[in-house]
């Protein structure tokens, strides 16, 4: 209460001194555009991404850095020349400061050049594509979730470490699947039973669950997100794999798709930056506040992660004494990463990528409901292989 | 390629099969016989699935679900036709395309706004969940068993529907004759809006049936709707013996097609790029067996009698 007290005198303090000056930023508000999936079966991810942005914004009194907010919300339908143009109109009507989003790589890729070449600042809360994060990267551009490899890599490590001694994997054939298989070999050198692309969104894996039980394999790690990973849990459970096979997944078991798959995925293992479980009091304190504004619902890692990215937001125009007009100030401001991340450990690197511990997660029942749980930290302090090709400092 | 692991990949694609005729059998109804172009049919599956989901949890029993899902969806299917369908009869099939289209981005949103976005569950019942063992080494989830039992069931019953009951051949007669068939004193209108009662009922049960192995999300009538498409134009616009043919055909050469493509290109090359090439060639399997069947048989496998 007094917190909050000191601070809207500090921002009366900071809107008069500012109002004297010239340029009258404070009194406008501060314009955060956000690009996400709302429509379509991965609908549910871009809901948590918005969500919990409001939800960060909200609990600091509708503002961020001391400035009331309107936040500009455009659905990308998962397409990106749809993405491409409410991108644009998003930096060039409506002179966004800031543009959050996407949930998905193919949009980022996307709307990078039309947000980033305007100046404006591009905070990713998941979507992290490895050639941004090396040779491509950007000043402009700052993720608060994580490189797309990393979740994958860890399973890999993990696999490693536990003597699995023949993982069947599989991915859909797109180039996130690819990235993902090849994340995951990156870190396990033993043999695999077999290494299996399937197109993008197929509904059903009879086919490959047969295979799989043909195979003798001692594990599957899959990278099947949304409703593909909701429907595979499902039937590899039906098929009686789940008390042989040990199941090793990336976006597969998580928040968003456990609702769906309940007792289904119970036990199975995820790799992640991040649970609802995990111990820090901020945490804690966020998964609370997010059940209770959105109906009882745990969050996922894209509610935490567009959180942190209004956090950063935050943070940064604290730094700035609010103003977004200095670029350079600006950046130099959110390149420290002057937030304390949900997360705890977090720093930028060069490629202004997280640098951050990973975990082996495991689906638990907690209560009527499931949710991630960490069950075994895997990497720490760990940073993405493609910062080296980053010519930023 | 071991022999059972052929027999399940069979049994896979069967069950594909017959699934897929559920869906094509009420669009070959209602394309076939009344020439009317339903692109909100997938709809009308997901709705099924949708609805049973909401009866589960209002019962608690899977076959009250069933039943409650089939009658609302029933109920639903004439709503459209008395409230929007109806209009479209007459038209050409371009203004029918773009308002089924229409239809189906409404109902989309609509499934998200009454039960929201998230991805939901129907458990299999609890007598039919597991697996049973059919040979040695070959173990099969009971619940695909049950939906292959249910498909040919339902296969059987419109055969005998359409083949050997004056309803049948009123609506076999009214698909190439209509007007003959109202001049004979029939009321074609009451006919149709039984025939398309009937095929979204079929599509929603297949919703049901599948709601167990699938997850309830939106949208997930149309990637099905574009395959029960290519069963229809394989099978001949308008035959219901084309359409059950064409849907097994598909099914199973989607499957097996899957399953062994890099197999099989692995005798031809090297492992490296038959691993490349197979996923890519396995997903284009049924189209380029659509482009096929097309050239060969323009169409289709087995053409309705009397249509041309």
């Amino acid at each position: 209460m007094i917190n909050k007290l000191l601070m809207s005198v500090a921002v009366a303090a900071i809107m008069v001194a500012s109002g004297a000056q010239g340029p009258a930023f404070a009194q406008e508000k501060l314009k955060i555009g956000v690009v996400t999936t709302l429509s379509g079966p991965a609908a549910v991810l871009g809901q948590q991404l918005r969500n919990g942005l409001q939800l960060a914004i909200k609990e600091n009194g509708g503002k961020l850095g001391g400035r009331e907010v309107e936040l500009i919300v455009q659905d990308d339908e998962l397409k990106p020349d749809v993405a491409v143009s409410k991108a644009k109109a998003l930096v060039d009507r409506d002179k966004v400061d800031f543009v959050v989003g996407p949930i998905f790589s193919n949009i980022l890729v996307a709307i990078m050049k039309p947000v980033t070449e305007s100046g404006t600042i591009l905070i990713s809360p998941n979507a992290g594509t490895s050639n941004f994060a090396g040779k491509d990267c950007n000043p402009n551009f700052f993720v608060t979730s994580y490189q797309n490899d990393q979740n994958h890599e860890v399973m890999g490590k993990y696999a490693q470490d536990a003597g699995i001694k023949k993982p069947f994997i599989m991915a859909p054939n797109y180039p996130a699947g690819k990235d993902s298989l090849a994340g995951f070999k990156r870190f396990y050198k033993g043999e695999l039973a077999d290494e299996v692309y399937v197109p993008l969104n197929q509904l059903d894996y009879s086919a490959e669950l047969s295979k799989i039980a043909a195979s003798g394999a001692d594990a599957v790690f899959v990278f099947l997100p949304g409703g593909m990973g909701v429907n595979f849990v499902k039937q590899f459970r039906q098929a009686g794999l789940a008390d042989k096979v040990k199941f090793l997944s990336a976006f597969t078991v998580d928040e968003s798709t456990l609702p769906a798959q309940k007792e289904a995925a119970l036990g199975f293992f995820g790799g992640a930056n991040w649970a609802p479980d995990l111990n820090t009091p901020q945490n804690k304190k966020f998964v609370a506040a997010y059940e209770k504004e959105y109906g009882g619902a745990i969050p996922a890692s894209y509610a935490f992660q567009s959180y942190d990215a209004g956090l950063l937001i935050d943070g940064a125009l604290k730094a700035t004494g609010g103003k977004t007009d200095n670029k350079d100030a600006l950046r130099a401001a959110m390149k420290k990463a002057p937030f304390t991340s949900l997360r705890g450990n977090f720093k930028f690197g060069n490629n202004n990528y997280p640098i951050q511990d990973f975990y082996q997660v495991k689906v638990v029942q907690v209560g009527d409901k499931f949710a991630t749980s960490i069950d075994k930290k895997v990497f720490t302090d760990y940073q993405d292989p493609h910062a080296k090709d980053c010519a930023m400092k | 390629m071991s022999f059972t692991l052929f027999i399940v990949q069979t049994l896979n694609g069967l069950q594909l099969g017959v699934l897929l005729f559920l869906i094509a059998a009420g669009l070959t109804l209602v394309f076939g016989v009344m020439d009317f172009i339903n692109l909100a049919h997938g709809v009308q599956y997901m709705l099924g699935a949708y609805l049973a989901v909401m009866f589960y949890a209002l019962t608690g029993s899977f076959v009250l679900a069933l039943i409650l899902a089939l009658a609302a969806a029933l109920a639903f299917g004439l709503l459209l036709e008395f409230t929007i369908f109806r209009q479209l009869y007459d038209r050409d099939h371009l203004e029918q395309v773009i308002a089924t289209f229409g239809i189906i981005i409404f109902l989309n949103q609509g499934v998200k706004v009454v039960w929201g976005a998230a991805p939901l569950n129907l458990p299999i019942p609890e007598a039919l969940a597991g697996t049973v063992q059919i040979m040695p080494g070959l173990v099969y989830p009971v619940w695909r068993l049950v939906i292959i039992a249910s498909g040919l069931i339902v296969a059987l019953m419109l055969y005998f529907l359409v083949a050997r009951t004056r309803v049948g051949m009123l609506v076999r007669a009214g698909a190439t004759h209509a007007r003959i068939v109202s001049a004979l004193g029939v009321d074609i209108r009451r006919l149709f809006m039984i025939v398309f009662g009937f095929g979204t009922m079929l599509a929603a049960f297949a919703g049901v049936m599948i709601a167990p192995i699938l997850s309830v999300e939106p949208g997930m009538g149309d990637s099905v709707l574009i395959l029960a498409f290519v069963v229809i134009v394989i099978g001949g616009i308008g035959s219901m013996r084309g359409a059950f043919m064409a849907a097994l055909l598909i099914g199973l050469v989607d499957t097996l097609g899957r399953s062994f493509m890099i197999d099989i290109l692995r005798l031809v090359m090297p492992p490296s790029p038959a691993r490349t090439v197979g996923p890519a060639l396995a997903s284009m399997l049924i189209y380029v067996l659509m482009a096929l069947v097309l050239y060969f048989r323009p169409s289709g496998l087995f053409p309705a009698k009397g249509r041309s």
